[in-house]
């Protein structure tokens, strides 16, 4: 049998194939041949058949049959058998391969081997892929060379000591007593290496990081011995003396600093020399200034120190590097909140990074450019961010819009200026704006009372030049609806009224509604809208004959209404002036994202909510509640009951009627109200359920849909005890299955109190994005006269509609 | 407790609280929150020419990520920063002639000082191979990893001097001249043969190759 081929002469051969079948052609009959190679228990060509492997193994193909080579090869006498083995170790096998016993053996035995770099390469190995296992048996030799005076080694015995540690964390205490010495060598390998395990140790045990406190003055000392010692060629670096040692000191001082005061001010020196001494002119130097940045800013530095770090910072932010611009964001991203007047002197460089070509780049500036809106930079922030708006990518575009609404809530200085930055998002950026902004925009402009026309009228214009943005349309739609009696009556206070006649605006209802450029759920506003025209506009007969020809549209929404709006028309035409009114004021009671409603700062505007219009016939309180009840959800927004009520006149009918109305028309009010998008109609009716009740102790879980994630379900579990005695220390745990995620937070309290006087709430959130059915177990422990009580109990009784 | 997760939630522990539990295994994730997780290099056609990882994954989920953040890293115009966010790590690169080096660090990690990491990997190429070029990791690829391991173990630097690296595998080299390993290293101080001479001689030709 002649010699298998040499490594490189493969690598030629298969170079030279020039499609890729070709190439699976040579590689399966060099496989083949490799096979047989291995059965016939070659010795003399193992390695070189390994290596073939490997080079295979890279470019795509599968290479397992050569797992049990790699421990032949390693087990070898010979020292470039063990290096491709070792390496086909490496990369061939992992965790998963039952090969543990196997391979423990042969690094056990390489570990005490009389060559250093055969020590070196089982080091190395186990180091980089062992096991828990193999971990738990081969610590001791480690530990051993970790002891040893030959630097080679010890440097080796440290990193592999980490990932001993890091695979199992009770095996830590036992590399103790050989720490004790690593940091008095002279090698900057051991140093290197002692520090990064140093490193590790503090950061998993508390009581470790108490021990290794005491060793900060020595390592401020090797730090302050790096900087001032004069060239030294081994380690330099364009000037600096072993950033990569450096670097890792100043990350263990951070940690041993973080949280203790003596630690802190006994570094407090070193980070300032640092900090003014380093070279800034290369990567290398910038390097150690940001770690030092990092560890000023997590330790308990003294206030000129922190200062100096963010101006650091700053320095870095007019570089020009992009890299360490970068760098720079990301650090004063994480620096804001607690640092935030420091952070501020910045603002005007963070503001000129929007305009930096990276992506990257952009967004961080984008980001901390909203972290640093105040009230007393709104205008001229709001300014800056609304031209990025204009000119940014789209990926940018939705979270932009979002955080200028968010930064215009809070800040707002007028609610002139409020509107107009609203406007100009929606003119602008209006396809990109997050679908639940439609109905917080709504709100907003209902609560502006006195900005209602202006609102209107240029809503109305920005309508005659766009139609194609939905977000604007669907918003502007509405409050013409709402608010076309406004428009058309020129009662505009803030700018010049414009002349418009009811035939013009129903005109670019009409328009929106046949427009290929309207999206369903548009073309479901403008109808509605153009219902609500029927009582503020007089041409009810235009609007009559509109609503009946979408009576038959093949929009099964759009047919509904219609029909519905119809039916109001012929038959109780003496409700739909009630039905049709002017929304009263919203409040937000259940808000959808992180931030809450803030009362607009700045110019004084009236604290009244009513009306300056003459009031509508019907009871507007009573009878936007008997709707409420009909939707039943708790995310509609509640009417403030200071609402001046009304004569009942109508309103006793109307609750008669209402009970007897068949759910199409409850249906219908719910689209007047048109904020089907913050309430989940499928939240409405998941039914309660009792999860335990046993001894006393019963749990109900009931449940909402949380919003905007539909796959998320927040249970909330009642827990009640109908015993005499209190159950005390009440501690309630779940497990769900894995397919799913669970957070749970906090109760409300431990106790649950006897006879059913209280109940104990927690809330559950459960992340089920594979909608699988819902299963979970519980685990319950309380005190109960005087007796510890655990018990575990499964609960798979969840109404489908919980994870459906 | 087939299927389960492993462990209760339970409101009360500090560490759970406000965070999401995967009842998944997870794979990559929380390790350390320094530590190389992974460094890969590849052509500008998105040939891998090496793969190391330093953290457990099966053959089928490399595969995935190498050939997701080659695209990744492929796509990114030259005015770009060398890093991204990508999955829940960050992910350094830089492009050295034909070739991208690049690696994946962990959250807390410091991105300018990976750069360092990757360029001193790369001197220490061009020093043993002399001018170092791809066409010398592709023929030589056992090599780079040898000088890669002799660089760094388990991510982490374990030699910050460019000397001794070099010098760890030019002895190294020496030994693979032996059919026997016993020698300890005293007697290699003797070995008459120069380590640039056999270094040399293997370049490109098949006499003094080991392989």
């Amino acid at each position: 049998m002649p010699a298998p081929i040499r490594l490189r002469e493969l690598i030629r051969t298969i170079r030279t194939a020039r499609t890729q079948a070709e190439e699976r052609e040579m590689i399966q009959k060099e496989c083949a041949a490799i096979r047989s190679s291995f059965r016939e228990e070659d010795n003399t060509y193992r390695c070189r058949n390994v290596a073939k492997l490997l080079y295979m193994h890279m470019l795509g193909y599968p290479a397992h049959f050569g797992q049990l080579e790699c421990l032949k090869l390693i087990a070898s006498q010979k020292f470039t058998d063990k290096r491709i083995g070792y390496l086909g170790a490496m990369l061939l096998l992992d965790e998963r391969q039952d090969v543990h016993l196997l391979m423990t053996n042969c690094i056990k035995n390489d570990l005490n081997h009389s060559t250093q770099y055969v020590q070196g390469l089982a080091l190395c190995t186990l180091g980089c892929m062992g096991s828990s296992e193999m971990c738990r048996d081969l610590a001791g030799e480690v530990e051993k060379l970790l002891k040893t005076s030959n630097s080679y080694l010890r440097k080796k015995a440290a990193l592999c000591a980490v990932h001993v540690i890091r695979k199992v964390p009770e095996l830590m205490e036992m590399f103790l007593p050989a720490t004790k010495n690593l940091l008095s060598e002279k090698n900057h390998g051991v140093l290197h290496t002692s520090v990064v395990l140093l490193t590790e140790m503090c950061e998993r045990s508390p009581d470790m990081l108490a021990h290794f406190r005491k060793l900060v003055p020595q390592l401020v000392r090797i730090l302050k011995n790096l900087i001032m010692s004069g060239y030294s060629p081994e380690h330099d670096v364009s000037g600096i003396s072993d950033p990569f040692l450096q670097v890792r000191i100043l990350r263990l001082l951070r940690i041993l600093g973080k949280g203790d005061d003596d630690s802190s001010e006994a570094m407090n020196d070193i980070l300032a020399q640092v900090a003014t001494n380093t070279e800034t002119s290369k990567n290398v130097g910038n390097a150690i200034l940001y770690e030092t940045v990092l560890t000023i800013m997590d330790i308990k530095s003294e206030s000129g120190l922190r200062v100096l770090a963010i101006n650091i910072l700053g320095r870095f932010l007019l570089n020009n590097d992009k890299n360490i611009r970068y760098v720079a964001l990301t650090s004063l991203l994480k620096t804001v909140q607690t640092d935030h007047n420091a952070v501020q002197r910045h603002r005007s460089t963070i503001v000129d990074c929007l305009k930096d070509l990276d992506v990257s780049i952009k967004r961080r500036a984008m980001e901390l450019s909203f972290a640093l809106v105040n009230g007393n930079n709104i205008r001229g922030m709001m300014k800056e961010l609304l031209y990025f708006l204009d000119s940014c990518d789209p990926e940018f575009k939705a979270d932009c819009a979002s955080g200028v609404f968010l930064a215009a809530e809070k800040y707002a200085p007028s609610k002139r200026w409020h509107i107009d930055t609203i406007m100009r998002v929606l003119t602008t950026a209006g396809s990109y704006v997050r679908d639940d902004s439609v109905p917080n925009l709504i709100q907003l402009i209902t609560n502006s009372v006195e900005m209602h026309a202006y609102t209107v009228q240029r809503l109305y214009k920005a309508l005659l030049d766009d139609i194609s943005q939905q977000p604007l349309v669907q918003v502007a739609s509405w409050c013409i609806g709402e608010y076309g009696d406004l428009l058309i009556s020129g009662q505009c206070e803030e700018e010049e009224p414009i002349q418009v006649t009811e035939d013009e605006v129903l005109d670019v209802l009409e328009g929106l509604l046949v427009s290929n450029l309207s999206s369903p759920v548009t073309r479901g506003y403008s109808l509605t809208a153009i219902m609500k025209l029927s009582t503020r506009f007089s041409s009810v007969n235009r609007i009559k004959k509109v609503v009946s020809i979408y009576g038959s549209s093949i929009d099964v929404e759009l047919q509904q209404r219609a029909v519905e709006y119809n039916a109001l028309f012929k038959k109780y035409d003496h409700m739909r002036p009630a039905l049709l009114e002017r929304m009263p004021i919203m409040e937000k009671t259940a808000s959808n994202g992180p931030t809450e409603i803030v009362q607009t700062n700045g110019e004084a505007e009236p604290s009244v909510v009513e009306p300056k219009h003459p009031p509508p016939v019907g009871q507007p309180a009573s009878q936007g509640n008997d709707l409420l009840d009909l939707l039943g959800g708790n995310d509609v927004p509640v009417i403030p009951t200071t609402m001046p009520t009304k004569p009942a006149s109508a309103g006793g009918e109307l609750l008669d009627l209402l009970g007897d109305l068949s759910l199409g028309l409850s249906l219908m009010a719910f689209y007047l109200f048109d904020l089907s998008k913050t309430v989940n109609f499928l939240s409405i009716g998941i039914p309660p359920m009792t999860a335990y009740n046993k001894n006393g102790l019963k749990i109900d879980f009931t449940f909402e849909r949380a919003n905007p994630n539909p796959n998320v379900a927040v249970i909330t579990i009642h827990a009640s005890n109908s015993t005499e005695a209190d159950m005390t220390d009440f501690v309630f745990q779940a497990a769900v299955p894995k397919t799913f995620q669970l957070q749970l937070l906090s109760p409300s309290s431990n106790v649950v109190p006897a006879l059913n006087q209280g109940t104990v709430t927690q809330v559950i959130r459960v992340l089920n994005q594979q909608k699988q059915q819902l299963r979970m177990r519980i685990k319950l422990t309380y005190i109960h006269k005087g007796s510890a009580v655990q018990d575990l109990a499964e609960v798979n009784n969840f109404p489908p509609q919980s994870w459906q | 407790m087939d299927g389960w997760m492993d462990g209760w939630m339970d409101g009360w522990m500090d560490g759970w609280m406000g965070g999401w539990v995967d009842g998944l295994l997870l794979t990559i994730g929380i390790t350390s929150s320094f530590q190389m997780q992974f460094m890969l290099l590849f052509s500008r056609q998105g040939k891998l020419r090496l793969q190391k990882w330093y953290v457990p994954l099966s053959d089928k989920e490399k595969k995935k990520i190498t050939r997701e953040l080659v695209q990744t890293v492929l796509a990114r115009k030259p005015k770009m920063c060398s890093f991204l966010e990508w999955r829940d790590l960050k992910i350094v690169y830089k492009r050295y002639a034909s070739l991208y080096f690049c690696c994946a660090i962990e959250d807390q990690d410091n991105e300018l000082i990976t750069l360092e990491i990757i360029h001193r990997y790369v001197e220490l190429l061009d020093k043993y191979f002399g001018s170092v070029c791809e066409l010398d990791i592709i023929f030589n690829f056992e090599k780079a990893y040898f000088i890669l391991d002799e660089f760094l173990l388990g991510g982490e630097a374990q030699e910050t001097s460019k000397k001794n690296v070099l010098k760890a595998i030019e002895q190294a080299d020496l030994l693979q001249e032996d059919t026997k390993v016993s020698f300890s290293p005293s007697f290699l101080m003797v070995w008459s043969r120069n380590a640039a001479e056999v270094r040399d001689s293997c370049r490109g030709s098949e006499q003094a190759d080991w392989v």
